[in-house]
């Protein structure tokens, strides 16, 4: 090739500056196209919505992507249970007393109307598809506990009630009657979708990145340690990181790898809620409890409500399963944030159903019309 | 027009340059058979080689290559000898630093002692190739400011993983060597030692980092810009100033009424671009040494403004 002859274009630019040009042109078209193409169609890229929530030039802010605003309203429609509670007749017989019923551990404090009307919800709720004999016996005898379904969701409805009455300040913080029912969970399913079991650590490593530097859902798709969650949903590990003096000596004090695992259980607040940061947090502060928003005192009860749960009621239940219903370390399911709300800040957009499931409340339910005929 | 391209489109190719002597006789250890090409050519000069090959080059390259073959080794084997997972998960995968309870011991193999041998690797190598620059300065009869500007970068280097662990009693303060885990590494840094944005040496090495970029786009933009008069022979320029310096200059003086010199320029971008690791270093050295909730510590120094506080609800979910 002559470079000497300025003629050609090609034989004064030369086959590897040729190449470059191209590698250099594809990247530079390539960006273009990536983010202009979308606007040619009259769609911006990730459209975004922002809410100012607190003090001015702060940047408190509530910032979410349209997308997602869509994505929750669908993913989070309640249709409340077609039957309407049956406020007991004074003198009215409960479970417990009816000779006919066997073996009704949890619900004796029902009347038969209300009894059969919750057991009709959780079979919409839980097992619409397998209906009564997802969890009853299937020579129907309804008494029968021999399939683990039916002791597992015994159990369930206790925590319903240690939820409903023992956790209102979480579960009502945003407004009277909201409360969980199977359905906030389950959402017309065996399993929730939203559970967790143990992280397996990775092979060949020791403690320091046994549990970290995996691109997965459960951190965001960061590299942050994935066994957070059990070590502070579960082991009651402090999340807290910071000094609150300016200096301090450091001896005693969290790691960086635990500001890590605590940065790993937020961005699962983040993704599970479907909120940002500043949501709860003032940025500049992150750690200062005073420079929070009211929403941050509702996560603190979340987390020691999710502490009590995992502890009393899911982790117990392990000996209850079959294996297939078991984590890869043959521990039991377990609940976090995103189990119940799946998305949205506030459950199935913070729908009423403690005034239609006051059997959910408690063992011996209060009906509003009864109370008011009394 | 031709400037204006980001590519040098016109090289000028005369028979190789082998060097002149030196003063310590470096010019016995020139390997390789000199080459042109092209796509160098468009970005730098376009002949490639020969190269000076000294001991502690060799010694640097050696180092270098282990550090980074420990580390691939490693992510390696923790994805299971598969080289599809190794690639898949590349940018997440990392060599971890010793966990805490080890302080400054030597941990097992697979759980830090890799990451002590590594950086002990690397310490060799970076400071080899800083040897290299300082010798072959020494060797051409130049001034010491290349070694020293890479000495800058060096001390932050030295205090991240050196000084600030050994003062913290822990190798488990170092950074990780990976992609994205060394980037949270970063974020947790600053959300463990109460927000590193009120660290007053962080905001200088902001300053002069972005003040870097904008002398680097003035000085590129001015020479460029008298390149027709002359101005790319910048050197020439400096002990005989013609015409692309005084155009330079007026330029400056009339658009905003002071401008360096052809010389005062490159002392003012070396100096920023030194500074930008100096004061960084010194903000990281004292983060958790002797200062441990930086936001505190700005508002103890009045640095930190008070504001009202105020909460407006938002929409709720889905509105």
């Amino acid at each position: 090739m002559d470079f000497n002859d300025k003629s050609s274009l090609w034989a004064a630019i030369g086959g590897q500056f040729a190449v470059g040009a191209i590698v250099a042109g594809v990247v530079f078209f390539g960006s273009i196209a990536y983010v202009g193409v979308p606007y040619w169609f009259g769609k911006t890229v990730v459209p975004t919505e922002s809410e100012q929530i607190g003090f001015r030039g702060v940047a408190m802010g509530v910032t979410k992507f349209e997308s997602e605003i869509e994505q929750q309203v669908a993913d989070n429609e309640y249709v409340p249970y077609f039957e309407e509670p049956y406020p007991p007749a004074d003198g009215e017989e409960l479970m417990r007393d009816i000779d006919f019923y066997e073996n009704v551990q949890v619900l004796g404090g029902l009347t038969e109307a209300n009894f059969n009307r919750l057991m009709g919800a959780i079979t919409e709720w839980v097992s619409p598809e397998q209906g009564c004999t997802y969890c009853h016996a299937d020579d129907g005898n309804m008494a029968s506990d021999e399939k683990y379904t039916k002791v597992v969701a015994r159990r369930m409805i206790q925590m319903n009630w240690t939820i409903n009455d023992g956790w209102g300040a979480h579960v009502n913080a945003s407004g009277e009657g909201v409360g969980v029912t199977c359905y906030t969970c389950h959402r017309g399913q065996n399993v929730p979708e939203y559970i967790w079991f143990s992280s397996v650590p990775h092979e060949n490593v020791g403690p320091s990145a046994a549990y970290q530097n995996r691109g997965v859902e459960q951190v965001a798709y960061s590299s942050l340690p994935t066994d957070a969650i059990e070590r502070y949903l579960v082991n009651y590990e402090p999340i807290s990181v910071s000094s609150y003096v300016p200096r301090e000596p450091s001896e005693g004090t969290a790691s960086i790898q635990h500001t890590e695992r605590t940065y790993a259980l937020m961005m699962h607040f983040s993704e599970s809620l479907g909120v940002n940061c500043t949501y709860c947090h003032n940025s500049r502060a992150f750690y200062d409890a005073e420079q929070v928003t009211p929403y941050h005192s509702t996560a603190l009860l979340g987390i020691a409500m999710v502490q009590e749960l995992n502890n009393e009621y899911l982790i117990p239940l392990q000996g209850e399963y079959p294996d297939n219903r078991l984590g890869p370390l043959g521990d039991a399911p377990k609940a976090y944030c995103a189990t119940c709300h799946q998305g949205a800040n506030q459950p199935l957009l913070g729908a009423n159903m403690l005034d239609q499931w006051p059997e959910l409340v408690s063992p011996e339910p209060v009906y509003e019309e009864a109370a008011a005929t009394q | 027009m031709e400037y204006q391209n980001i590519f040098t489109q016109v090289q000028v190719e005369g028979p190789p340059e082998m060097g002149t002597k030196t003063l310590d006789g470096a010019e016995n250890f020139r390997y390789g058979t000199p080459w042109f090409s092209r796509l160098a050519g468009a970005i730098g000069n376009a002949q490639i080689g020969p190269i000076y090959i000294g001991w502690f080059g060799v010694v640097s390259i050696i180092t270098g290559t282990l550090w980074a073959n420990i580390i691939g080794f490693n992510m390696l084997a923790q994805v299971g000898w598969s080289i599809p997972e190794f690639i898949r998960q590349l940018f997440w995968l990392a060599l971890e630093p010793p966990s805490a309870e080890y302080g400054l011991s030597m941990p097992p193999l697979n759980d830090g002692g890799w990451y002590i041998i590594a950086s002990f690797f690397l310490l060799i190598s970076v400071i080899s190739w800083w040897i290299r620059s300082y010798l072959r300065a020494v060797s051409h009869g130049m001034g010491y400011h290349v070694c020293w500007a890479f000495g800058a970068a060096i001390w932050l280097f030295l205090v991240l993983g050196l000084f600030r662990p050994i003062l913290m009693g822990s190798w488990a303060e170092a950074v990780p060597y990976g992609i994205f885990p060394h980037l949270d590494w970063t974020t947790a840094f600053s959300l463990r030692y109460g927000n590193l944005f009120y660290n007053p040496f962080h905001a200088l090495s902001i300053v002069f980092l972005y003040g870097s970029t904008l002398l680097f786009a003035m000085h590129g933009a001015t020479i460029l810009a008298v390149t027709r008069l002359g101005g790319d022979r910048e050197l020439e320029q400096i002990y005989d100033r013609g015409t692309a310096s005084e155009r330079a200059a007026l330029f400056w003086r009339w658009t905003m009424g002071f401008n360096a010199t052809m010389e005062g320029i490159h002392r003012w971008a070396w100096w920023f671009a030194v500074l930008t690791p100096i004061t960084g270093g010194i903000g990281i050295l004292l983060t958790g040494t002797v200062v441990d909730n930086w936001y505190l510590w700005a508002v103890e120094h009045h640095y930190a403004p008070e504001y009202p506080f105020a909460f407006f609800a938002p929409t709720p979910n889905g509105g």
